[in-house]
């Protein structure tokens, strides 16, 4: 081993260590300890100043070796590596004792802080002489991207890679893209269409050149890393001919079997072959083959659409033969942009969805108001007439700890937008019944303002009960909305004609199968969990995976449209340089030890180790783009052939052996 | 003109009787909203919070002691305030600051529990009487199951059928029982609401000095009210013990055929959950079986059931205080059970049928429908 000279550098952090850890007396001590050569303490280590100080040392004292004792690793590691690497020193020659997170974030004695801070930058010490320097790898990053999801999100963020010059897959599991902006009526405070303002972005993508558009499909597999993604995804059979059908929609129009369309939030119904909406992007039939009589029978009973396709694009070879394909993908990124479901909001009986007649959600009132919906546009209660009367109430399994604690952040807002529609299209009396109004973004107070203009009445109050119990004549044949007008400070009733529920916004009910396939976690509210939730809110734990809009957490159009683009953005900069730096800290085989035996292939996660033949000789060979460095395969290793680069025996052993030094 | 500041001496006051429960309201309102006292006068449960949370309380008012804690309000409160404990701590300032008076009928109550162990005052020697003549036997360490059927069905005339009937099905079922008799204290539940903690825990401690020297496990209580405060609120005071509700156990013997029920009763049949068995410890379905089990018996779901069933009025210690006619739960609950053609309303609690036997003699067409506990009507169809 060449002369080891190591630098010790004890961090105050303001007072986040200062404050309970005696930095002064443990620089003292680190610089009494065999081969450290200086040891200084600075208030903030990872300022400018406080890395001059390492690079000062590593060229004014040829210190080869540095320790900073601070926070912890996730925090600064690659900082104070890089301030290394900038004095001229291997980035590997440095280690981080954390005496903040472990020691005086969670203790309150300073003698007793001091002492295990002394331990641990000793650890550190021993640890960091046997620290070799590691070679710097770079890989190429492929520049095709995945993003999963065809809402706005997804549109967006293909729309502004694509537009970069770059190939996007874009997958939607529905049978055309659009989410649920393309089933909104208007999008508030301007009272854009929401058909009109997504559909052009949606034809963009329909055709735009570098977007591959995998509609009606599923991510099955996901395998690689950041770069090297490669991904399996399932193209579900339409069961017809997409070369040649046109769209016309004949099909739907003769299928005799129609079934309760989920786009139309079970308002309306769809053929068992169906468009699932007129400006569906693809703008191609698809048969639900479970519902398909025709498919159901072997091809016996029906046919109709077979006989009525003038495209020949429906025929009995398409409805039976057809079958599932997978379609294997490589990205260097991907961008998850799922969205979310709305609450159920029959778990709460006292409001009485599904119970009573004219009580709708949200997500049903839009697809009511849409002129293209299953009403024609109309306002209408189940008897056909419309109503003089409606309550619109707010937090509906939102802020609720019974159901989910966080505000759905949209919800006062669209319920401002139904009040304008009804009094535009019903001109009935409406009652808005809400806790606080949360009116936060670009124009949501002025529009709050004009629904006050036009007569809104708003009642503060968190609904009770919605109760068709009529206590009096005029309450006959209505919903009776209870609540405590808390700015009154009385009861109330307010007998209306229907009633809208602004339920919450909540994860996909599939958000435990998207996490596992793309390595993502879910916070504690079901959401996908950023990377940091202020400074860094569309990039996740795992490198190279994105995520943007709701399946994020709820959010307006403006915010996933902004979140979308920051995800393409992060993209584009992987791209754009070209190449990703591995991890230097991996798997490394001992040939000479080396039994060729297969365990680390076998227990392997990320599949970075193969036995292959060297020189006549079964040996593992690590895949160094693969390996992350986890060390399974050197626990399993039965000769001690495998280590891990910069956590060898020698290194752990030093380290672990200064913990039980008694100082 | 005065105008208010806020008094935090008095919210500290509050807060350490017990109130911090209130820190997390946001005025939001569905506790009025689902207060049945709303059902019939005005009673703003969301204010009372609010002027506790700025030391405004009025102490003098009648509205601290409306509370016949429910649970109606807890269950809806998006914020999990723990509302009954704040009631609880506001009645806890009046009683042991004396800042004001506690109404009459609910000070001579707690006196009587206090001096004789039960609130209607009578004699604790007389505890054990309603079990004279069924050759009952005294509870001692080995018996399997104590059967502590509270003060009401023990002393109270209207309530005295439950005991009979637990004794006698418990007997056919052949199981190894005894009870306490006069050894037995009130279990406290409704002091301890009513704001007395001192009278509370005295019972507590002698209950489980009793139950501990006799080496009690299991107890089969016929109150919901003794099974909460046994279940849930004993173990704070060291006391560990394994509660049945009579409902449970009925339906575990007729799971295990250890009793039999052979005689019809073609009845039409409301149940209404008890606050202390629903609400409080989520208990709907074991009465429900029980009662479909009856040969004959036509089961009708009320409105208002399960969750959302509406309170007798008696908890809290409302039992004991003087609800002004037109004001009472027990009566919209019976006129509601009449509506529907029911010929009788089965109940699973004591307080229950004493609010519901009370409300027979005023409300129109009151004696048409009976009144029965579960346990008598199982005992009736065996």
């Amino acid at each position: 081993m060449e002369d080891v000279k190591i630098g010790v550098y004890i961090c105050h952090c303001g007072l986040n260590i200062a404050g309970t850890v005696d930095c002064s007396a443990v620089a003292k001590y680190a610089g009494s300890l065999p081969s450290v050569v200086v040891s200084r303490d600075y208030r903030y280590m990872c300022s400018d100043p406080g890395q001059d100080l390492i690079k000062n040392d590593i060229t004014r004292l040829g210190i080869n070796r540095v320790v900073v004792a601070s926070c912890s690793p996730r925090m600064h590691e690659l900082t104070f590596r890089n301030a290394c690497q900038e004095g001229g020193l291997n980035p590997y020659l440095y280690e981080q004792a954390n005496i903040r997170e472990q020691c005086s974030w969670v203790h309150d004695d300073k003698k007793v802080a001091t002492e295990k801070a002394k331990d641990i930058v000793r650890a550190a010490v021993k640890r960091v002489y046997f620290h070799e320097a590691l070679e710097v790898k770079e890989a190429p990053v492929n520049p095709n991207v995945l993003v999963v999801g065809g809402g706005i999100a997804g549109i967006q963020a293909a729309l502004d890679i694509a537009n970069g010059g770059k190939k996007v897959y874009l997958v939607e599991r529905e049978a055309s893209i659009g989410g649920h902006m393309i089933q909104f009526d208007r999008t508030f405070p301007t009272l854009d269409c929401s058909e009109c303002i997504l559909t052009p972005k949606m034809a963009d993508v329909g055709h735009h050149p570098f977007i591959e558009l995998l509609a009606y499909s599923e991510v099955e597999e996901v395998s690689g890393s950041i770069g090297q993604f490669k991904v399996k995804v399932n193209k579900k059979a339409r069961h017809i001919d997409e070369s040649k059908c046109v769209g016309c929609g004949v099909c739907e129009q003769k299928c005799p079997w129609k079934v309760p369309s989920e786009f139309e939030m079970g308002l309306g119904k769809r053929g068992v072959i169906y468009i699932p909406f007129a400006q569906a992007i693809p703008n191609l039939a698809t048969v639900d083959a479970e519902h398909c009589v025709y498919i159901q029978s072997d091809g016996k009973k029906c046919g109709a659409c077979i006989k009525f396709c003038e495209a020949e694009a429906v025929t009995p070879e398409t409805l039976l033969n057809q079958s599932d394909q997978i379609v294997e993908l490589e990205v260097g990124s991907i961008i998850v942009t799922t969205g979310y479901d709305q609450f159920d909001p029959s778990v709460i009986s006292q409001y009485g969805y599904g119970k009573y007649d004219n009580v709708l959600t949200g997500l049903q009132f839009e697809r009511m108001t849409c002129a293209a919906g299953p009403t024609g546009g109309k306002i209408v209660l189940n008897s056909g007439k419309e109503p003089e009367s409606v309550a619109i109430v707010h937090c509906v399994g939102s802020r609720d700890q019974n159901y989910h604690e966080y505000c759905s952040r949209v919800c006062c807002m669209y319920g401002l937008k139904y009040a304008h529609l009804i009094k535009e299209l019903a001109n009935a009396e409406v009652y808005e019944f809400y806790i606080d109004m949360r009116c936060f973004g670009e124009g949501y107070e002025e529009f709050y303002k004009r629904l006050s203009e036009e007569g809104v009445n708003f009642i503060r109050g968190k609904v009770a009960k919605v109760t068709d119990r009529a206590i009096s004549d005029e309450e006959k044949g209505k919903l009776m909305v209870v609540t405590e007008d808390t700015l009154l400070g009385k009861m109330i009733r307010v007998p209306v004609d229907m009633v809208i529920l602004c339920a919450a916004l909540e994860a996909r009910s599939d958000a435990d199968k998207v996490a596992s396939l793309f390595t993502l976690n879910r916070r504690a509210d079901g959401f996908f969990l950023e990377r940091h939730v202020k400074l860094d809110p569309v990039a996740t734990p795992t490198d190279g995976v994105f995520i943007a809009g709701c399946c994020e957490g709820p959010k307006d159009i403006p915010d996933t449209v902004a979140q979308a683009s920051a995800a393409a953005a992060k993209a584009l900069s992987l791209i754009s340089k070209g190449t990703i730096t591995l991890e230097s800290a991996i798997a490394n085989v001992d040939e000479t030890k080396c039994l060729g035996c297969g365990r680390c292939e076998e227990i392997c996660t990320f599949h970075a180790p193969k036995v292959v033949s060297k020189n006549g000789v079964m040996v593992s060979s690590i895949n160094e783009t693969l390996c992350k460095g986890c060390g399974a395969c050197a626990v399993v290793c039965p000769t001690g052939a495998m280590s891990i680069r910069h956590f060898t025996q020698e290194e752990i052993a030093a380290q672990v052996g200064a913990l039980t030094e008694l100082s | 003109m005065e105008i208010l500041s806020p008094y935090k001496e008095a919210t500290d006051v509050i807060l350490e009787a017990g109130g911090e429960p209130l820190r997390l309201c946001y005025q939001c309102g569905i506790c009025t909203g689902s207060c049945p006292w709303n059902l019939v006068r005005s009673f703003i449960v969301r204010r009372i919070i609010h002027e506790a949370q700025l030391g405004a309380t009025d102490f003098e008012s009648e509205e601290l002691w409306l509370c016949a804690t429910c649970r109606a309000c807890v269950q809806s409160c998006p914020r999990g305030v723990e509302i009954i404990d704040v009631m609880r701590a506001l009645r806890k300032v009046v009683t042991e600051l004396g800042v004001a008076k506690v109404p009459d009928a609910l000070r001579l109550s707690v006196k009587n529990i206090s001096g004789t162990r039960n609130p209607m005052g009578e004699e604790q020697e007389k505890r054990a009487d309603w079990a004279k003549g069924l050759n009952v036997k005294p509870f001692t360490e080995g018996t399997e199951l104590l059967y502590f059927p509270g003060c009401y069905p023990s002393y109270e005339a209207r309530d005295k059928g439950i005991a009979l009937a637990t004794v006698s099905i418990l007997k056919k079922a052949g199981m190894d029982f005894g009870i306490l008799g006069v050894k037995e204290s009130c279990c406290g539940e409704l002091v301890r609401k009513s704001g007395n903690e001192a009278v509370f825990q005295s019972l507590v401690e002698s209950n489980i000095r009793v139950f501990t020297e006799t080496h009690v496990k299991r107890i089969l209580v016929s109150s919901p009210h003794c099974y909460n405060t046994f279940k849930n609120e004993y173990p704070d005071f060291g006391g560990n013990f394994e509660v049945i509700h009579s409902t449970q156990l009925l339906l575990e013997l007729i799971k295990e055929q250890k009793i039999e029920l052979t005689k019809e009763l073609n009845r039409r049949v409301v149940y209404s959950d008890p606050c202390y068995l629903g609400r409080h410890n989520g208990i709907y379905d074991e009465p429900r079986e029980v009662l479909k089990s009856i040969p004959g018996l036509e089961l009708i779901e009320m409105p208002d059931s399960r969750e959302e069933a509406v309170c007798c009025g008696g908890g809290g210690g409302r039992i004991w205080m003087e609800t002004k006619k037109g004001e009472r739960f027990s009566d919209l609950r019976l006129k509601q059970a009449i509506e529907l053609g029911a010929e009788v309303l089965a109940v699973a609690c004591p307080v229950c049928m004493c609010m519901y036997k009370d409300s027979q003699l005023s409300v129109d067409k009151g004696e048409a429908i009976e009144v029965k506990d579960i346990t008598e009507l199982v005992q009736e169809a065996m």
